[in-house]
């Protein structure tokens, strides 16, 4: 792991309604691909969206290392894609609109960002169509292009092929790959085993809001460090 | 029971002989309700959206007092808008008072908290499911506000007809203002109101027909449009 660290987490602790979902989380992940694994509630999404902000930490810190000396910009998509009721362009645009590294780039060539990012999801075809009627896989698509197209240094992935069948897992794991190649780096919860193992440069395994391991994605998937990331292989493979 | 058949019979010769004092009261009646219902909508609209997407020291205090002003009673509202319209309140110098823009002016006023208080509740709802999504997007309260009053825009077609109904069917508030002049601030709920007590029915009873018809009319078409919409763009 000789790539630059991109954040570190230190005793992040994230408590409500009484529950700790995250409980102290010492953490330094590098650049690269990695991917958060483990049960239900152990607190992967918490964690995501505290690492993006979303949340505020009620302990601890999270601390994003400068690029190119500025804040890193993050991105985040969702397991369930928030679309806007306007059409795929349209939503892919408006995080363009938004996004203040592009707020002064004429609206013309942001169209143009928006259309190429549309085309590198193969959605040029739907750019027309109201985004809230198309297919999941489809909807994931339009979210992860209004992503790309903001160019961010880190994205955050929550479970972004829940509930999609094989062929949309497929094309969304290849997405996010093409994400990663320009230099983006992935942080992704999943549930889906293959994928991490095909995807991940490092795996995090969580259990109740603590992290039980952080092992490179060959070795977990030979000989995973904790009782935590064997109990998880060994539930998947049963 | 005659005499009720009669008005009707009477109410739908009115109807449809294009009356001129009919359909000029009718215009003034639908002008000062669009105008008001559109003023409302706007300020209105942006308050609701505005106390939907932030959060504040006091907010729920504003929204209860927000939903206890959805019931003003429309008298007490002309009752006040006659005090500053009057030639000595603070408004007597604009000269509104018995003009369509005092009865804009105090329909305004009574409308604005239904519009704002029943968006808040559309814009809130909504705001629970994109919240996470246009935060991490970076949309500003104000953005999250206006992207949001867009997105439910079919959903407020239904607010807006709750505005535009209770406008249309007041009459206190206008009597006091407007003053139920002849061709200058009568208008179909003062009209059904004066001829009733006259006991000219037929004119009331065929403003009456059409004020329904109207409210008929208005409420299926912005059905159709939901229902379009949400055919359209989910």
């Amino acid at each position: 792991m000789d790539k630059p660290v991109i954040v570190e987490l230190r005793g992040l602790v994230f408590e409500g309604r009484g529950h700790r979902a995250v409980d102290g989380i010492d953490l330094v992940l590098p650049a690269g691909r990695t991917v958060i694994l483990g049960p239900n509630g152990a607190g992967k999404s918490v964690l995501l969206r505290l690492m993006h902000g979303l949340l505020a930490p009620t302990g601890g810190a999270v601390r994003w290392a400068a690029r190119e000396g500025r804040v890193p910009r993050l991105a985040m998509v969702f397991q369930k894609p928030v679309l806007l009721r306007r059409s795929a362009l349209d939503n892919v645009l408006y995080g363009l609109l938004l996004s203040p590294a592009h707020r002064h780039e004429a609206r013309a060539r942001l169209r143009e960002r928006a259309a190429a990012a549309l085309q590198r999801v193969g959605l040029t075809h739907l750019a027309a169509r109201p985004a809230r009627v198309l297919s999941g896989g489809e909807q994931q698509r339009v979210a992860l292009a209004r992503v790309w197209a903001l160019e961010p240094d880190v994205l955050l992935l929550d479970e972004p092929t829940a509930s999609l069948d094989p062929a949309a897992i497929r094309a969304v794991e290849d997405i996010v790959a093409g994400i990663a190649e320009g230099g983006t780096s992935i942080i992704m919860t999943t549930h889906h085993r293959g994928l991490a193992r095909r995807f991940a440069d490092s795996v995090v395994v969580l259990e109740q809001g603590r992290v039980a391991e952080h092992t490179p994605t060959q070795e977990f998937f030979t000989r995973p460090r904790s009782g935590a990331g064997q109990s998880y292989l060994q539930g998947e493979t049963a | 029971m005659d005499w009720i058949a009669a008005s009707l019979a009477d109410a739908a010769r009115l109807v449809f002989s294009l009356d001129a004092q009919l359909y000029s009261i009718i215009g003034l009646s639908l002008m000062v309700s669009l105008a008001s219902v559109s003023l409302a909508t706007l300020f209105g609209g942006l308050i609701g959206a505005a106390l939907a997407v932030t959060r504040f020291p006091g907010r729920r205090s504003v929204v209860v007092l927000l939903n206890a002003a959805m019931g003003l009673p429309p008298v007490v509202v002309g009752l006040v808008v006659y005090l500053l319209l009057s030639r000595a309140g603070p408004l007597g110098p604009l000269g509104l008072l018995f003009t369509p823009r005092a009865m804009v002016f105090a329909q305004f006023i009574l409308i604005t908290p239904l519009i704002a208080a029943l968006t808040r509740q559309v814009i809130e709802d909504a705001w629970r499911e994109y919240e996470e999504q246009l935060c991490s997007l970076g949309a500003r309260s104000w953005q999250a506000a206006l992207t949001l009053l867009w997105d439910t825009r079919f959903s407020l077609l239904t607010v807006f007809l709750a505005g535009l109904g209770r406008a249309a069917s007041e009459v206190g508030a206008v009597m006091i203002v407007g003053g139920n002049i002849a061709g200058v601030t009568r208008v179909m709920t003062t009209t059904i109101a004066l001829e009733t007590s006259k006991g000219d029915l037929p004119l009331a009873v065929g403003l009456g027909m059409i004020l329904v018809g109207i409210v008929l009319v208005l409420n299926a078409g912005a059905y159709g449009i939901r229902e379009w919409a949400a055919r359209r763009y989910g």
